[in-house]
């Protein structure tokens, strides 16, 4: 394990997971955010650096302008060490990281895969701005693409997986290695599933229960955004105002003898006053990343529920094929027709079948059922691994949120205490002005 | 505290006119400490000034207001004016309010050393009318606005009684405190007459010869005196200040409000995820309840800019466009006198015009500009003091919207922590 590129790190991740290994999983994801527990994190250190535009020839051979992210990593030994060599680095663009998702998503389905930042800023007000090359979205979406590539890197399943650490070191072959696991297949069929409806007979209550949960956790977080965006469109209109009253005191004061300095004063406070919100709302910007990275995960997490009642129903369909297929035999066996069918029916109206016909079809419908039974127990051994494996991920998943979430609400209260602070300094700074006017 | 809507005042109810106590009766009642109808003592300045006392900072500026009372002018007050105590009379032909006017003096001109009378807004425009006429060369403080626009202002809520209230609490104690106009017999009249009506008539008839003939018509400004010009730029630059800083004043208000509607929805959004979440329950519902807190301080904020400042706002613009008013009967008793003294010297060879007639106007116009000039002082000192107060308390709100707002989020802080930290505990 403390080799990098080791050939015995398993593409699909450790699905038999023994009850003391499980734990051992969820006490380490209770630490700290991001862990360095056995993963890839804790033999590498990550970052996306920067960001730089580039212009370039695409598919369709048309003239583009696109950014790409500065991805550097390095051995954590040699920093311990004390040497601090140049880091190894190369260049991605967005849509390789979308490619590095789907290809994590199909892989593993029992994983609540971390979201990537969103593709273009939704949730703006008028301030904002919508426009994928503006600056400041560049750099929220670099600090969201680190922060994804940190909750992967230190995930106990995914983080050992080979085309992960291709895409962090090798700039050109990685996009082969990628397609050479044929996930594509995988991923058109697992699209198609996801969006079928079908109904289970049995699922998982929990899984039930979680997928309402996502729908309601990505229904209030919308919802939450949405306000957000009004609100601090209306604050940065209380603000601005106010900085009027500092043009209109500074003309004032042009025509008063004593009260000219004081107001004159009073008004610079009120333009830094109003200045002061851009500051204000661009942290408040932050809080609300951290609401959507959760509202996107929320994504994530009915995906693994839908893939349960996937597996569920596929075990339900395989059960219920055999159970028919055992009524046929039966009825074949006795010569009594339980069901209507329409083999009856014609074996009434043209004469019974001859003794060789009826047993070479007892024959295969017996090899049928065996096969149906093989089959019926691969899918439930299939359903309970991914039962086992899922749940844990949920669960490590429910510890995760609560604690990144509360961090987030901190970080959001302190931040209020802050712009309060900084209101009530200003406005006792006018206070004085006007009381000495 | 006021939720935002209008609270129609009490009434005193239909009741057989012999009943009603008639309103412009003299109350004969002491002035002391009085109750206001929350149940809190409204403590008074001497001069019967209300002190607001609920901030820190009030303490030992209503030290400071007391001590600069005592030394203002030089002069001991000895007629201290408050207009209180509004209540509404239905009557069958109209409704309308009255307010009760207390004054308490040492001065011998008034029979008793405290006494107090129901007044209407019909009677401070009478005697502001009488004032601007018995007293022309003087400026006469503004009054409330008349006409409110009925529909879309509720005559009759708390807010709009009390705003009128206060200003004209303001207009009679700035008549008390000037050195002329309290004097007024007019005056004297309103604070105490049992039946103002009887004395109209008297004074239209006694008073109708001293009022100064107006030139009407153009009149030459040339010769104005370089002080009263002076006074009228300033009037016309400070009345486009005071508009421009009404109309912020009112976008802040707008802004906020419009502000205050999101805030109202962002509580229940927090609410609303807390009830399905387990762990994180208590830290949603505690954010709701702070945001739930700014809200209603956001709204005390905007109350108070609505209901405090704007109005001393709009009657400085009233009380500058008396002030232009002066101005300009200044100017055309100067112009009489003016056209007078040409008409003399012209006609020196034809029956010249009596000299006492040109002496007369000449003393008009020094008494107009004497006068002028005094009050001009007088005002200016008010408006720095007015304003210095408007703006400090405008200061003032704002750092206790921003202290509410501290104290409840500060208060979530721990109980946020405390849970990040249980939860890393029990593992």
């Amino acid at each position: 394990m403390a080799d990098s590129g080791s050939e015995d790190i398993a593409v699909i991740g450790n699905t038999d997971l023994t009850p003391s290994e499980s734990e051992n999983n969820i006490k380490n994801a209770k630490k700290p955010m991001i862990e360095k527990g056995t993963s890839l994190l804790k033999r590498m250190e990550i970052s996306v650096a920067e960001a730089e535009k580039r212009t370039g020839k695409n598919t369709v051979n048309m003239q583009e302008t696109y950014t790409v992210y500065l991805i550097e990593t390095r051995p954590v030994d040699a920093a311990l060490e004390g040497t601090n060599p140049v880091p190894d680095s190369l260049w991605r663009r967005y849509s390789e990281f979308e490619l590095l998702r789907n290809y994590l998503l199909v892989t593993y389905p029992f994983v609540v895969v971390p979201p990537l930042p969103e593709k273009r800023a939704e949730f703006v007000w008028h301030k904002l701005s919508a426009d994928n090359m503006d600056p400041d979205f560049v750099e929220r979406r670099r600090v969201g693409l680190e922060n994804f590539l940190l909750r992967v890197a230190s995930h106990p399943v995914l983080s050992y997986d080979k085309i992960l650490y291709s895409f962090l070191t090798e700039e050109n072959g990685w996009k082969e290695n990628v397609f050479e696991t044929g996930f594509q297949a995988k991923a058109d069929s697992r699209l198609k599933a996801l969006n079928a409806t079908f109904r289970v007979k049995n699922p998982d209550k929990r899984f039930a229960d979680m997928k309402h949960y996502g729908d309601d956790l990505q229904s209030v977080i919308s919802q939450l955004l949405r306000v957000r965006a009004r609100a601090a469109d209306r604050l940065y209109g209380v603000y601005k105002v106010h900085g009027n009253y500092g043009r209109v005191f500074s003309e004032w004061s042009a025509i008063e003898k004593e009260m000219g300095d004081g107001l004159q004063s009073a008004g610079h406070h009120m333009d830094a006053y109003a200045a002061s919100v851009d500051d204000i709302l661009e942290e408040e910007e932050h809080y609300a990343d951290q609401l959507k990275e959760y509202l996107f995960y929320a994504d994530s997490l009915r995906a693994v529920c839908k893939k349960h009642e996937l597996t569920q129903y596929e075990l339900e369909m395989t059960a219920q094929d055999l159970t028919s297929k055992k009524q046929q035999r039966e009825e074949l066996a006795t010569g009594t027709v339980r069901t209507f069918s329409l083999k009856g029916m014609t074996s009434k109206l043209f004469g019974q079948e001859t003794t060789e016909q009826r047993e070479a079809k007892l024959k295969m419908l017996e090899t049928q059922i065996e096969e149906g039974e093989e089959l019926v127990k691969e899918r439930n051994a299939e359903c309970e691994e991914f039962v086992k494996s899922a749940w844990v991920d949920v669960e490590m998943f429910k510890e995760q949120k609560d604690r990144d979430l509360r961090e987030a609400l901190i970080s959001y209260a302190i931040m209020q205490i802050s712009m309060c602070k900084k209101g009530i300094q200003v406005w006792n700074n006018a206070k004085e002005c006007f009381s000495k006017m | 505290m006021s939720t935002g809507t209008s609270k129609p005042l009490a009434s005193s109810g239909q009741k057989s006119l012999q009943d009603i106590c008639h309103p412009l009766s003299a109350e004969e009642s002491a002035l002391s400490l009085h109750t206001s109808s929350t149940g809190e003592k409204d403590l008074s300045l001497p001069n019967g000034t209300p002190v607001d006392t609920s901030s820190p900072a009030s303490s030992s500026s209503l030290l400071n207001r007391l001590q600069l009372d005592d030394d203002l002018d030089g002069e001991t007050r000895d007629l201290f004016v408050t207009v209180d105590d509004p209540k509404k009379h239905v009557s069958t032909m109209e409704t309308y309010i009255t307010y009760r006017v207390c004054s308490k003096t040492t001065r011998t001109e008034f029979d008793l050393p405290e006494f107090s009378v129901r007044r209407r807004y019909q009677d401070f425009d009478w005697l502001r009318n009488k004032l601007e006429e018995s007293q022309p060369t003087h400026l006469i403080p503004p009054l409330p606005e008349k006409f409110v626009m009925k529909g879309v202002v509720d005559r009759f809520s708390e807010e709009f009684v009390e705003t009128r209230r206060k200003a004209l609490d303001k207009f009679l104690k700035r008549v008390a405190d000037h050195p002329v106009l309290s004097f007024n017999e007019h005056f004297n009249a309103f604070l105490s007459a049992k039946d103002l009506n009887k004395r109209l008539g008297l004074a239209l008839l006694t008073k109708m010869g001293e009022s100064v003939k107006y030139v009407t018509g153009g009149y030459k400004l040339r010769g104005r005196p370089i002080e009263f010009a002076a006074m009228a730029d300033y009037l016309d630059v400070f009345t486009q200040k005071l508009g421009t800083i009404d109309r912020i004043a009112q976008r802040i208000i707008k802004e906020q409000s419009e502000y205050l509607v999101e805030l109202r929805e962002y509580g229940p959004v927090y609410s609303s995820w807390a009830s399905f979440e387990e762990d994180l329950h208590d830290s949603l519902e505690g954010v709701a309840g702070c945001v739930s807190n700014c809200s209603s301080a956001l709204e005390e904020l905007t109350e108070d800019m609505s209901e405090d400042f704007l109005p001393v706002l709009r009657e400085y613009v009233l009380y500058i466009e008396s002030m232009k008013n002066v101005l300009k009967k200044r100017d055309q008793v100067q112009a009489e006198y003016v056209t007078k003294l040409e008409a003399v010297v012209f006609r020196e060879d034809k029956k010249t015009p009596v000299p006492t007639d040109v002496e007369r106007c000449q003393d008009r116009v020094e008494c107009f500009n004497a006068d002028l000039k005094a009050d001009w002082d007088r005002w200016q000192n008010n408006k720095h003091q007015d304003f210095r107060q408007l703006l400090t308390g405008m200061a003032d709100k704002n750092i206790q919207y921003y202290e509410k707002c501290l104290a409840a989020w500060e208060s979530l802080i721990p109980l946020l922590q405390d849970k990040q930290e249980a939860k890393g505990e029990t593992n």
